[in-house]
């Protein structure tokens, strides 16, 4: 110990003497002297270098205990519902014809949720368009629709399969606005549905869907309100 | 945890029944969050949802309180991204708008807004970026739940009439510039409702120049 500091003191010398700038020179020695008290753990009582004016008054007691770093692991949050879905669309005029897209929902609290799908069929001849041979659509006969909707689960429950098992579910109802295209235009869309989901477990869901997807049109040449019924069933993940 | 017992209930939310209770000195796991819920696991292996602020009342390991951070008022006026869904009017026409947000302080924020503007005779798809700057409103009572903030950009649009106007209009793709200004009005934990007024001046390819009023409302979070 008494020879380390003897060294230490020496290159400290050697250093200030090297040093043309005095102050840079005890700048230097102090800046060494701080890794080498780490060295001795207890405060070593008075300080036996007297010349050093930096080393200033030793704290009476060390504190032993050493300050934890404590960090909260993160809860997983799964409040986002991604899937899709395929059923049946009724498009007014146009016979009822399969149809499939995808949903990504957000929970906002047990009751209330955010909603996005997006959807779309191929659209069948209808009676008039096979028997008079024209095409009403203007060769556009994909049908595809958007809404943004809001949601709320009105009844919440439990389902019971057997004796043993229980799902989470709820019946719920959804208002929204989207477009939907059609024979070449888009229309503002009003879309009100009721659904049904059940959590096969944690992360997992099965949905039944009734949405009303309602604009006006005019394809027929008659300005009147389109109701296009589609109904379908959906698997969705949590997130 | 604090309380005597902590009730777990058999699904996320406050009517699921009351199936199990862990007791005070018992230790739970936590599962995951979804809304205001917390799943855990009892030491029994045993599933359950606990609702926040019971949660909250429940010790760490270190035998600190469980901190449930949440959103509030303060992150309002004080948070980097936001994300929102507007709906309202567009020179008459239906606009349905998505929009997203990042902060660089408490005052200034860059925007990105995407809207379907449907029309009886036309369809537009805009997509604009522009600044925004917030007024930051004094800490009282309702006043804070307020922000108002104007705001001013520049964009592209795609204007599409429909096909019964087909032979009388044009698509066309033209530049525009807006103004705005709106108020957003805090809702609770990360949501809030905004509105939005913007005037628009479209550089037509014409002589004249076209002016369009845009009015829009709806509903947003930021993280």
């Amino acid at each position: 110990m008494e020879s380390r500091i003897r060294v230490f003191l020496l290159a400290a010398g050697a250093a200030a003497t090297l040093a043309v700038a005095a102050p840079s020179g005890a700048q230097a020695a102090q800046a060494v002297e701080a890794p080498a008290s780490t060295d001795t753990p207890a405060p070593a009582g008075p300080s036996q270098d007297g010349d050093s004016d930096s080393v200033s008054q030793p704290p009476v007691i060390e504190p032993e205990v050493e300050r934890r770093k404590v960090k909260v692991p993160k809860i997983k949050r799964s409040d986002f519902e991604i899937g899709g879905f395929a059923g049946v669309i009724n498009v007014e005029d146009f016979n009822a014809n399969p149809s499939y897209g995808v949903r990504l929902a957000y929970h906002i609290s047990e009751d209330f949720f955010t909603e996005a799908t997006v959807g779309q069929t191929t659209v069948g001849r209808n009676a008039a368009e096979l028997f008079f041979n024209f095409d009403l659509a203007r060769g556009e006969r994909q049908f595809t629709y958007y809404d943004l909707s809001f949601g709320y689960n009105i009844l919440p429950g439990e389902v019971f399969v057997g004796r043993r098992r229980a799902f989470n579910s709820a019946l719920y109802t959804t208002v929204g606005v989207g477009g939907t295209r059609f024979a070449g235009d888009d229309e503002f869309t009003f879309v009100l549905g009721v659904g049904y989901r059940a959590l096969i477990n944690d992360w997992l869901a099965l949905h039944l869907d009734l949405r009303d997807h309602a604009y006006r049109s005019t394809l027929l040449g008659l300005d009147k309100v389109a109701h296009n019924l589609d109904a379908n069933i959906g698997l969705t993940v949590f997130f | 945890m604090v309380e005597p017992f902590l009730e777990l209930h058999t699904g996320p939310g406050r009517g699921y029944p009351v199936t199990q209770v862990v007791e005070r000195g018992e230790t739970v796991a936590i599962i995951m969050r979804r809304t205001e819920w917390f799943e855990v696991t009892t030491e029994g292996g045993v599933k359950g949802w606990v609702y926040r602020s019971d949660m909250a009342r429940t010790l760490e390991g270190t035998g600190e309180l469980l901190p449930v951070p949440d959103p509030s008022l303060i992150d309002f006026t004080n948070h980097d991204w936001e994300f929102g869904l507007e709906v309202g009017d567009f020179g008459g026409a239906n606009a349905i708008s998505a929009m997203t947000g990042y902060s660089f302080n408490e005052s200034l924020a860059a925007e990105m807004h995407l809207s379907h503007i449907l029309g009886r005779q036309t369809n537009q798809y805009l997509a604009d970026v522009g600044l925004v700057h917030s007024i930051v409103m004094p800490d009282v009572r309702i006043v804070r739940r307020f922000t108002p903030f104007v705001g001013l950009g520049t964009g592209v649009l795609r204007l599409e009439p429909k096909q019964r106007f087909a032979q009388q209009l044009d698509s066309r793709t033209e530049q525009y510039a807006y103004v705005g200004a709106g108020v957003k009005f805090y809702l609770t934990r990360q949501f809030f409702m905004r509105a939005d007024y913007r005037w628009h001046v479209v550089f037509t390819h014409r002589n004249e120049n076209q002016e369009v009023e845009e009015w829009k409302a709806g509903f947003a979070f930021f993280f």
